[in-house]
């Protein structure tokens, strides 16, 4: 039997179009809401959610675009100029070096929103992945997967990132790894505790009665009801993200330099700000904002996929 | 209640010596030792000095003295700071990081519950959306960003404050102690409301007005018990949160604690100094853990009984 | 003058979907010493009415816009949150449906119980106590001095039932609201309830407002009836008269609806000694680990059952909660480990069947669920839940899939345009019969149903029984039909087996056990079924 045609949506579509061909006295299907139909429409009604992911992607598209729309290179240096403040060319002034600020902002954008995705990316890989085993076989496996969370949960990680940063040098690889394997911990956790819940539904027991295998039930039944609340934590898990990058850039133990990110520039901006503080201002709000927005968006999120659930 | 804390403890033991060895053999294998700094040191004085540190020997003799001086109470002497023991510089740094730590938490308990459970009385009106657009400016400001900005306006600015310190001038613990309980009081306030919420939509509330209480009866006394264990079990986590926190604080404010010893002590490769501090961490927030877990435990009435083994 | 009269009262919630009328324009009135019953359908408004009354209904997104509630005097609706507090728990009480999730786990059941007396009454601690404690006792507490420092969960659900009518009735209030209060309980249980809260009201001579969906149970207890539609008050009459002679349709069509009597064509196969049987089961044993225990003990859900099931018969399985009926059920499908025993079926012993052998096995032995809620994919359309086990098995090509479900669409009394909708768009009815359909996809022998009417009202439930009747009569099946509901059982099932405690009590024909039980056991269910006048 071919499981993987059973999965493929395009092939409902065709079904049910010759479905309808063949059986003359139906002329129409009425079209479904599917719940992410549901949620959408949900989420269109929450402006602040709605004006959040605006804002989210206009920034990542200026940062992806900057590197061909910005008039200043971000190593460009002009020693004359100094630090000025905001003007007409430099919108956000300049650093001691004349470097344009803007731009360093946004390439720095780059760097933070980067490594926000990429680990979180690492973080919802291994946290399904091991949620949702852990959760549906349940018994001694569960035990033991879980035990094993707890035990990491109990590490200090952040002392240990701050150590492996400093001991091996600061590169954006370990840089993903080490910040994704402290947040998965908490996306196995928050899954599990979904599949624990979808485990006991009776539509799974419904799945085992017609005899379908364990990978067909956890990929057709259970991980598409994970996804609401594991979209939801990812939204927030970015944010996390990017404040340990930022933290760890501001005690000098993140991104190198020249490179930068907004925690680097904000630890540069916050040695100088007395007499400079458009240099802590400006990156400062930059990372502010994208936290907002992804928060906002997060909570939009939660109530439009769930919309018993509250606000923690 | 009692075989709950030994099994806990018990655990604890493997979890502590994971970190222990971790983090010897990463900062052994590390590139660059605490005696290449920025002045090259005469090869036979290097060598007299890592003699001195024992960092001659093997590295397996040197992890064993180490456990066996562990055990005696003796986390070695620091390398950058000679003739101080690091069992003596942790004790100097802690009092100041626990202040700091302590008045962090009050600040964001006593604001985030506050607030939190004035929110969630109120869903979706002003008295909801005002603190929790706080709480998330809250969030959203990181600590590092939140401190500088304070310093700016309360300490150059307006003068009100001082700017650095800790217990020199006075009111030089207001600006540090708010810098780092923020993030959290925010975070509490978000856990309180939910919780409240939740348990403010229970049948055992519409229970309670269906007797006549008060107000005041029904939100303190029926509804917070329940709605704050959120919040309880968010303390383990918050505190570790907080010591991390402090790394930051203590480097705006220049605050001589734990924090700054420790990221000095892994920029310079002070082994003993980074495992001394690392070890004491670890234990600190696996108690705090344990700490949290047991007060939420002891909130819930069928919990405590389970662990406690009646019924 | 009637202790309590409601005039033109008007509900409505301002929801983000749109303005919902859950009350609509309703009047009536209760005496002293009277049991008025309202009942209706889920979403009647039958509770909302009772809560706008004490002002429990939450502003918002509730409002009540009109209408007026005199009792002794003043109006519950205009009298002002305070005013209306002080007459909660004092002068009318309520207790509700669910015993468990009413009383506060973080509390004891004492601290609970005093709290009325102490701020309404204004009594010291030690006092309140030496009333509660008295209280308890007439309610039927046991022990009740040493109850007092016990949490809820330390309790039975009737146990805690009788405490939350305790809490109610502490102040000697004038109007008493049970909303559902028996509804969570197991029959027997029920009948102990419903026993006591009439021998308080007659004692005390008080008011009581007592909302129910089950007719039967407002048929057994209320003088006058109350019945609701969709917000509105359909009918009111005494208890004798509406339901013997019900003047409106919507009443008519419900009392209609209560399954009674016996199951209209008795057994097709009694002709004869060769009615096999299909699925013989010997000396069953399913044991779960005791999750609360800590040396490791079992709960014997199931313990040493046997019993045959016969070719094309309906078979009772009855028994009240804990019983482990459902554990059968799923005992003979596999989906839980069975501890020890046979089931037969072809000739093999499922039990020791591995998961491969099982496969092709499956399609012949189906399961329909208690909550058509539960039991469908939110995630899935009706197309792909109906899809799937054809597919998988494949009694079905992909040519040909698109109408084979569209014709078990019909052959379960769902629309055909319906087939790209999710689950959450039907009611429970049309879930329920989506999952019908779904185990029925791949034309099985045998079909296990565990409680799949339970969680329908009442008129969908009727429906949805004679569906079963009637597939099971044109496909040839078996069905092994578990339910707490022993009216249901009778007017659907051949045969029955009473279990208690994991152990079958009592095993015949279903008229033969109705009308002549022979354990004590049965005939204790038997009696606490509440009866409905000019019922046999």
């Amino acid at each position: 039997m071919d499981e993987s045609a059973l999965a493929t949506t395009s092939l409902r579509e065709t079904l049910v179009s010759r479905a309808t061909n063949e059986s003359s006295q139906v002329k129409q299907f009425e079209k479904g809401t599917s719940l992410w139909a549901d949620a959408w429409i949900r989420l269109k009604k929450n402006k602040m959610a709605i004006a959040s992911l605006y804002v989210l992607l206009a920034l990542i598209t200026l940062c992806v675009l900057t590197p061909w729309i910005s008039p200043y290179g971000y190593e460009e240096q002009n020693l004359n100029l100094g630090a000025i403040p905001p003007s007409i060319a430099h919108w956000f002034g300049t650093d001691v070096f004349g470097r344009d600020l803007l731009t360093r902002v946004l390439y720095g954008g780059r760097v933070s929103l980067t490594v926000g995705f990429i680990a979180t990316s690492v973080a919802l890989f291994i946290g399904v992945l091991w949620g949702t085993i852990s959760g549906y076989l349940g018994g001694r496996i569960d035990i033991v997967m879980m035990r094993i969370v707890d035990i990491l949960y109990a590490l200090p990680f952040i002392i240990f990132i701050i150590l492996l940063m400093v001991v091996f040098g600061r590169s954006m690889l370990l840089l993903f790894m080490a910040i994704g394997a402290v947040e998965w911990l908490t996306m196995a956790r928050i899954v599990r505790g979904q599949v624990l819940g979808i485990r006991r539904q009776e539509y799974i027991e419904a799945a085992l009665s017609m005899g379908l295998s364990t990978p067909t039930i956890l990929r057709r039944h259970v991980i598409p009801n994970t996804l609401g609340p594991v979209i939801v934590y990812a939204t927030l898990t970015i944010p996390q993200v990017m404040l340990l990058e930022a933290f760890l850039s501001f005690l000098g133990l993140g991104i190198q330099p020249p490179q930068s990110s907004w925690g680097l520039l904000i630890s540069y901006g916050a040695e100088t700000m007395e007499d400079y503080p458009w240099m802590l201002i400006f990156p400062g709000l930059a990372l502010s904002i994208t936290l907002f927005s992804l928060n906002f968006l997060g909570d939009g999120l939660r109530d439009a996929l769930d919309p018993k659930a509250s606000k923690d | 209640m009692w075989r709950f804390i030994w099994i806990r403890l018990l655990q604890a033991i493997p979890v502590i010596f994971v970190v222990i060895t971790a983090t010897f053999f990463l900062i052994r294998k590390a590139p660059g030792g605490p005696f290449d700094a920025e002045k090259p040191v005469i090869p036979s004085v290097k060598r007299a000095l890592e003699a001195k540190y024992n960092l001659d020997q093997s590295m397996w003799e040197q992890y064993v003295s180490y456990i066996a001086g562990l055990f005696r109470g003796d986390m070695g002497p620091s390398f950058k700071y000679p003739g101080w023991q690091v069992e003596d510089l942790i004790a100097s740094g802690l009092p100041i990081t626990a202040e700091l730590g302590f008045y962090a938490l009050l600040v964001a308990l006593a604001v985030g519950v506050i607030a939190g459970v004035i929110a969630a009385l109120k869903p979706n009106t002003a008295q909801d959306y005002i603190p929790m657009s706080l709480a998330m400016i809250g969030i959203c400001m990181p600590t590092f960003m939140l401190g500088p900005l304070l310093v700016l306006l309360f300490g150059i600015h307006l003068e009100w404050l001082p700017i650095s310190g800790w217990g020199d001038l006075p009111g030089d613990k207001i600006l540090p102690s708010i810098t780092l309980g923020a993030a959290y009081a925010a975070y509490v306030a978000r856990l309180s409301r939910g919780g409240m919420l939740e348990i403010m939509s229970q049948d055992y509330i519409r229970t309670a007005r269906a007797k006549g209480l008060p107000e005041r009866v029904v939100v303190i006394k029926h509804a917070m018990r329940g709605g704050l264990i959120p919040v309880v079990t968010f303390l383990g986590p918050a505190f570790a949160g907080l010591l991390a926190g402090s790394f930051v604080v203590e480097t705006i404010f220049q605050i001589p604690g734990l924090g700054r010893f420790y990221v000095q002590a892994a920029f310079n490769r002070d082994y003993t100094m980074i495992l001394g501090t690392t070890i004491f961490l670890s234990v600190l927030i696996v108690m705090f853990n344990l700490l949290s877990d047991m007060l939420a435990m002891w909130m819930n009435p069928r919990l405590r009984q389970q662990v406690s083994g009646k019924r | 003058m009637a202790l309590l009269e409601v005039n033109n009262l008007t509900t409505r919630f301002y929801t983000r979907d749109g303005v919902i009328t859950a009350v609509d324009d309703v009047s009536f009135s209760v005496d002293r010493g009277e049991i008025l019953g309202i009942v209706g359908e889920s979403g009647s408004g039958k509770s909302v009415c009772c809560y706008s009354l004490l002002g429990l209904v939450p502003q918002p997104p509730g409002k009540i816009e009109c209408g007026s509630a005199m009792f002794e005097g003043n109006d519950l609706l205009a009298c002002g949150e305070l005013a209306l507090r002080d007459i909660r728990g004092d002068d009318i009480a309520m207790i509700f449906q669910d015993p468990m999730t009413s009383l506060n786990p973080f509390l004891t059941v004492g601290e609970q119980l005093i709290e009325p007396l102490i701020y309404h009454r204004q009594y010291s601690r030690s006092e309140a106590r030496t009333r509660v404690k008295e209280l308890l006792d007439e309610v039927g507490i046991r022990k009740a001095a040493d109850r007092f420092d016990s949490y809820p969960h330390e309790f039975s659900g009737g146990m805690r039932q009788r405490v939350m009518i305790a809490m109610a009735l502490i102040n000697e209030p004038k109007l008493l609201i049970a909303d559902e209060p028996t509804t969570a309980l197991d029959v027997t249980i029920q009948a102990q309830i419903l026993g006591l809260i009439a021998e308080l009201q007659k004692k005390r001579d008080i008011g009581v407002i007592f909302i129910s969906h089950d007719l039967g149970v407002v048929a057994s207890i209320a003088d006058r009836v109350l019945v609701m539609k969709e917000g509105q008050v359909v009918e009111t009459g005494t208890t004798e008269r509406l339901f013997t002679t019900p003047k409106e349709e919507y009443t008519r069509r419900l009392i209609d609806s209560i399954p009674s009597g016996s199951k209209p064509n008795i057994m097709i196969q009694t002709e004869g000694s060769h009615s096999s049987e299909i699925i013989k089961v010997h000396d069953l044993h399913t044991w779960f680990k005791d999750r609360n225990s800590v040396e490791g003990e079992y709960v014997k859900a199931v313990n040493g059952v046997s019993f045959d099931i016969q070719h094309g018969e309906i078979l009772g399985l009855v028994g009240e909660s804990g019983s482990g009926k459902s554990t059968i059920g799923r005992s003979l499908l596999k989906l839980v480990p069975v501890t020890s025993g046979e089931v037969i079926y072809q000739g093999q012993n499922l039990v020791e069947l591995l998961r491969v052998q099982m496969k092709p096995l499956r399609r012949h032995l189906q399961m329909i669920f208690q909550d058509p809620y539960a039991s469908l994919n939110p995630r899935m359309t009706v197309y792909d839940a109906l899809a799937e086990p054809m597919l998988y098995h494949e009694v079905a090509n992909r040519k040909d899939i698109g109408l084979k479900v569209l014709q078990l669409m019909d052959d379960v009394g769902l629309a055909r345009r319906y087939i790209r909708k999710y689950p959450h768009e039907f009611s429970g009815g049309q879930r329920q019969r989506i999952a019908i359909g779904r185990s029925i996809a791949c034309k099985p022998e045998f079909i296990v149903a565990d409680e799949p009417v339970s969680a329908l009202d009442v008129t969908i439930q009727s429906q949805i029984l004679d569906l079963l009747i009637e597939l099971v009569k044109d496909r040839n099946l078996t069905m092994l039909f578990i339910s707490h509901d022993l009216s249901v059982v009778r007017y659907l099932c051949d045969r029955t087996l009473v279990m208690q405690l994991g152990e079958l009590v009592e095993e015949g024909d279903t008229e033969t056990i109705f009308t002549s039980a022979q354990m004590p056991y049965t005939r204790d269910l038997l009696g606490a079924i509440p009866q409905i006048p000019g019922r046999v």
